[in-house]
């Protein structure tokens, strides 16, 4: 079977990686025509300040619940979960929400992608659900995975972080936490990567393991004309 | 990469399998879930083709299509016109006609699902063909006995009953066997195939010799009517030598775990005592064939770019 990629944005990530959340360690700086974008320092900078927007939003800390999209939002979550822990005293509930089942490109397609690990430890009623993504492009996997959360209740908010925002969105989708944005042309590849080996494949969304170094690169199509994506 | 049908164990790789029950371990979830509906395959058709009687497995079947959000349509012996003597190709080529995306089918005669895939448009699922193969139920086995054990890779699995007329032990044999199992079959020698150590098996006429060191034992239903004469004397003897019961399991692991396929003969091939507590999982078999027949369905129905 192919490996995931997401819905309309499949040259954005490449997550090889199949039925756990472990991304390879930084490779994109060998790669040619790729160029790392940001660091494991400017990530962790982002996610602080992310930490603390959330945290000062109107929306009450009390009610927070972080759903990460895999694979890439698996360790970002885990990461805001702890900063937001120290800045509260108190852990928000994390949760990982696989969108696959709910692409809106399954039935045009001839392989059918990896599912990935789908875990919601408390119910999303009433809660202000924060959907935490790596990469956010044509807005389709944020489609699906809201539709995935209805599935699950009636969260009184939904609001989405991502580390970055390409902007080439094909749906009326806004993201209220960003990252950084980066402007790319819509071939490019986007690669978030992560050294983050969760605790056992049945508990992924949170647990005692720390994430590692991350890194987060763009491949422009020039120099990888005709490889990678899905289509 | 999983063809377009899924008619035996015999023609998949042990890759294939893998993503099967990788893929059915996610759709567990689904089942606990308070809205236990996916939209995957919204707005396609799935035809449950049964020519014969079948409770368990075409209910699975459908629930399995109804969580996945497809139109489950059944069409059942008793309803259909193969009791006004159509034949089996011009009733398979009706319902074609109808633009079914998967097509489920069970049949007493053996190879009946491979006939109907080369004349349909649509996919066709195995659900059990004579005494050929019925690989779902042997790959929501696997999934069970992965649930229980973590892996297949090392364990031994002995298969107790009625070998020779059995499409889940033969269906089991190839998927156990693929994934590193060591299988055995016991049985009277009138229900063991002479040549059924070339699957690669072990044969024994001995119960407590085929259970011992067993990881899993999986009693099969014994045919009453049909073989009672035929294949042992009586019924009586066959559950004295073979039956399954917590004196017999003795000479297994102590963290054996008991299978069987459903419906259970209480008293012939499992003991009351087994059928209902630990360390049976027959229910649990019974919850994991929604979610592997939830995988099948979306490995195979409704995709695009035919």
């Amino acid at each position: 079977m192919t490996p995931p990629a997401a819905p309309g944005e499949a040259p954005a990530q490449a997550h090889a990686e199949p039925s756990t959340t472990t991304l390879p360690p930084e490779s994109g700086g060998s790669e040619r025509g790729s160029r790392v974008v940001l660091d494991d320092e400017s990530i962790r900078r982002a996610l602080k300040r992310i930490a603390h927007e959330i945290h000062e939003s109107a929306d009450g800390t009390e009610r927070l619940y972080l759903v990460s999209i895999p694979n890439g939002g698996v360790p970002l979550g885990r990461i805001l979960a702890d900063n937001l822990e120290s800045l509260t005293g108190s852990r928000p509930p994390l949760g990982i929400l696989d969108t696959t089942l709910y692409r809106d490109d399954l039935s045009t397609r001839n392989a059918r992608p990896q599912l990935r690990k789908t875990e919601m430890p408390s119910s999303v009623d009433d809660r202000v659900v924060v959907l935490v993504e790596d990469v956010v492009n044509t807005g389709r996997t944020i489609r699906a995975g809201m539709d995935a959360l209805m599935d699950f209740g009636r969260p009184s908010h939904v609001r989405v972080v991502a580390l970055v925002d390409r902007g080439h969105r094909e749906l009326p989708i806004k993201i209220d936490y960003v990252g950084k944005n980066i402007p790319t042309q819509p071939s490019d590849k986007v690669v978030f990567t992560a050294e983050f080996e969760p605790e056992s494949a049945d508990q992924g969304a949170d647990g005692p393991t720390r994430v590692g170094a991350m890194g987060l690169s763009v491949i422009e199509s020039g120099a990888r004309a005709g490889e990678g994506g899905s289509r | 990469m999983i063809g377009r049908d899924l008619l035996g164990i015999e023609d998949l790789s042990r890759e294939d399998i893998e993503t099967i029950l990788e893929t059915a371990e996610r759709m567990q979830e689904i089942g606990n879930r308070e809205v236990k509906k996916v939209p995957t395959l919204r707005g396609r058709t799935h035809i449950n083709l049964f020519f014969e009687p079948s409770t368990r497995t075409q209910t699975s079947f459908e629930i399995a299509g109804k969580r996945l959000a497809a139109d489950v349509v059944n069409f059942s012996v008793s309803s259909s016109s193969v009791t006004k003597k159509e034949t089996l190709l011009d009733t398979a080529k009706t319902l074609d006609a109808m633009d079914p995306d998967v097509v489920v089918v069970r049949h007493k005669v053996a190879g009946v699902p491979h006939r109907l895939a080369e004349v349909l448009e649509a996919p066709v699922i195995n659900a059990g063909d004579g005494a050929h193969e019925h690989p779902s139920q042997a790959l929501l086995d696997m999934l069970t006995v992965r649930e229980q054990k973590g892996q297949l890779e090392g364990l031994t699995v002995t298969i107790v009953g009625d070998i020779a007329h059995s499409r889940v032990a033969r269906s089991n044999i190839y998927g156990f066997s693929k994934l590193g199992a060591e299988v055995r079959v016991a049985g009277p020698p009138t229900m063991l195939p002479a040549d059924i150590e070339s699957l690669g098996v072990k044969a024994y006429t001995n119960l407590r010799e085929a259970i011992e060191g067993a990881d899993v034992v999986m009693a099969l239903r014994i045919q009453m009517e049909r073989l009672e004469g035929a294949c042992f004397p009586s019924v009586r003897e066959y559950a004295a030598t073979f039956g399954l019961d917590r004196a017999k399991l003795r000479f297994a692991k102590e963290d054996a775990i008991v299978m069987h396929p459903g419906p259970v003969n209480r008293g012939v091939e499992l003991a009351h005592e087994l059928a209902d507590h630990r360390p049976s999982v027959i229910l649990d078999q019974v919850r994991n064939g929604v979610a592997l027949r939830m995988a099948l369905l979306y490995l195979v129905a409704g995709r695009g770019g035919r």
